[in-house]
């Protein structure tokens, strides 16, 4: 269907850059149209009505109209600018990170509307999460199902056999598990305990709610960031950036999550 | 792209260069150049000097980081300001911004951008160890955050804030609120939300 002249959505911004003398571009997320960048004019200077209507992870209403090139945003009114994020820095690096990801991941102008729902609900559960690593595991694990790369918890990716409750592997390149029998068959596996095996099914299938209730301890927490890391990074083809502030935030002598 | 082949090969490469800059593509490129072209050899000197100049001249100043053609900048060497206040900015033109209030008569401090972890851009790409040197040598008492108002701007006047806080030292944010001129109705929740946090016995 071709999109009117004049088109309202709703949209979270992911992304701002400078453009010309006082526009930016923004990348927003639609749950209709997908991914769109488009011009905000003159927002930088301080009299802007668009102004703070379209800061980077911003929750809000918005009027485009269809340009040349770029769509040009006309009007735009907050629904939740997530107040309470912005001022703690290690949650607001966090929400960039689901941000980056999702730009990274999707095409524009594809609806996904999981996808759309997704980093909206994560967005608004990392204001007041406690255990925020649990979470960024969730979305990402759910993330990547609605993409298509939903990782093969169940059985072996060589074998196709059920896997036994035991210390298994994890391959990048095949987008699932292997069993010890198996684990030659694809370069670079990790050994993947039982205990995260779980908690990755765990998150796979069920919503955060749901998932909120397995308390994760250090160690498993840490494997879990490796092994989703190791996945993530082997599908983009390159290193997700935000996640080298979050490393840097989590040095000891700056600040503890 | 223009086909060059008829063109003679120092005005092509003039107009490559132009091309180079931002703003200016191809046609205006060659415009600027047939216009250098017709100029009195002084004025086309005069511009050519004055591009070296920028580049052999001007550096940054070892205390604030601001550009400057004498090291220290003019505003470190000025004993007339009040050097326990630094004002941390995030780009040289944010200076002349303050300056033209005339109100604020301390130090600075450019970072030269700012923290932006969707670009890869983190504390080790800005100005900050030299701050941190320069507050732990210097005797400053307040420190002013004046980056932008923005996602960016706030992350990271809240990391130099996490990295002042245990030296003792007072630090401040500029106030956010409503922009002279402005109309309430347009104003967003965000800045809204800030005012009247910030508002002020009248």
């Amino acid at each position: 269907m071709a999109k009117p002249r004049v088109y309202k959505t709703e949209a979270i911004v992911l992304k701002r850059s400078n453009l010309g003398e006082a526009d930016k571009i923004l990348v927003i997320y639609t749950p209709n149209l997908g991914k769109i960048r488009a011009v905000a004019k003159g927002v930088r200077r301080s009299k802007s009505k668009l102004g703070g209507n379209v800061e980077t992870l911003i929750h809000s209403s918005m009027m485009l109209a269809q340009g040349r090139n770029l769509d040009i945003i006309t009007q735009s009114q907050t629904i939740d600018s997530f107040l309470p994020l912005r001022s703690d820095l290690w949650r607001t690096s966090c929400a960039l990170y689901t941000a980056e990801l999702v730009d990274r991941f999707t095409e524009e102008h594809i609806e996904n509307y999981p996808v759309y729902r997704l980093l909206l609900d994560t967005i608004k559960n990392i204001i007041e999460e406690e255990d925020v690593n649990r979470l960024l595991r969730h979305f990402e694990i759910r993330l990547l199902g609605y993409l298509g790369y939903k990782p093969e918890l169940k059985t072996c990716i060589h074998c196709k056999k059920a896997l036994e409750p035991v210390e298994n592997y994890f391959s990048a390149s095949g987008g699932g598990t292997l069993c010890p029998a198996c684990r030659l068959a694809e370069p670079a596996v990790r050994p993947l305990s039982l205990n995260a095996l779980k908690v990755m099914r765990l998150l796979q299938q069920s919503s955060y709610q749901q998932a909120s209730r397995v308390k994760l301890n250090e160690g498993l927490s840490k494997e879990l960031e490796a092994i989703m890391r190791s996945y993530i990074t082997y599908i983009l083809e390159r290193e997700v950036k935000s996640v080298q502030f979050l490393d840097e935030l989590r040095r000891p002598q700056n600040y503890q999550s | 792209m223009l086909n060059f082949q008829s063109t003679p090969e120092p005005i092509s490469r003039l107009i490559e260069e132009f091309n180079k800059l931002p703003g200016i593509g191809p046609k205006s490129a060659a415009r600027l150049t047939y216009y250098l072209l017709r100029m009195p050899e002084g004025d086309a000197r005069a511009l050519a000097e004055a591009v070296l100049a920028v580049k052999e001249n001007v550096m940054l100043c070892s205390v604030c980081q601001n550009i400057t053609v004498a090291d220290p900048c003019s505003i470190c060497n000025n004993t007339q300001r009040d050097h326990s206040i630094t004002c941390i900015v995030e780009e040289p033109l944010d200076i002349l911004a303050i300056e033209r209030t005339r109100k604020y008569s301390g130090v600075y401090h450019v970072l030269h951008g700012v923290i932006s972890p969707a670009d890869g851009i983190g504390p080790d790409d800005l100005k900050i160890k030299e701050l941190l040197t320069r507050i732990q040598n210097d005797d400053v008492k307040e420190i002013i955050l004046a980056t932008n108002p923005n996602l960016e701007g706030e992350a990271t006047a809240m990391y130099i804030q996490r990295l002042i806080a245990p030296l003792g030292i007072r630090v401040t944010r500029l106030a956010r609120g409503l922009p002279a001129g402005g109309d309430l109705e347009y104003a967003d929740e965000i800045t809204l939300t800030r005012a009247l946090e910030g508002r002020q016995e009248f």
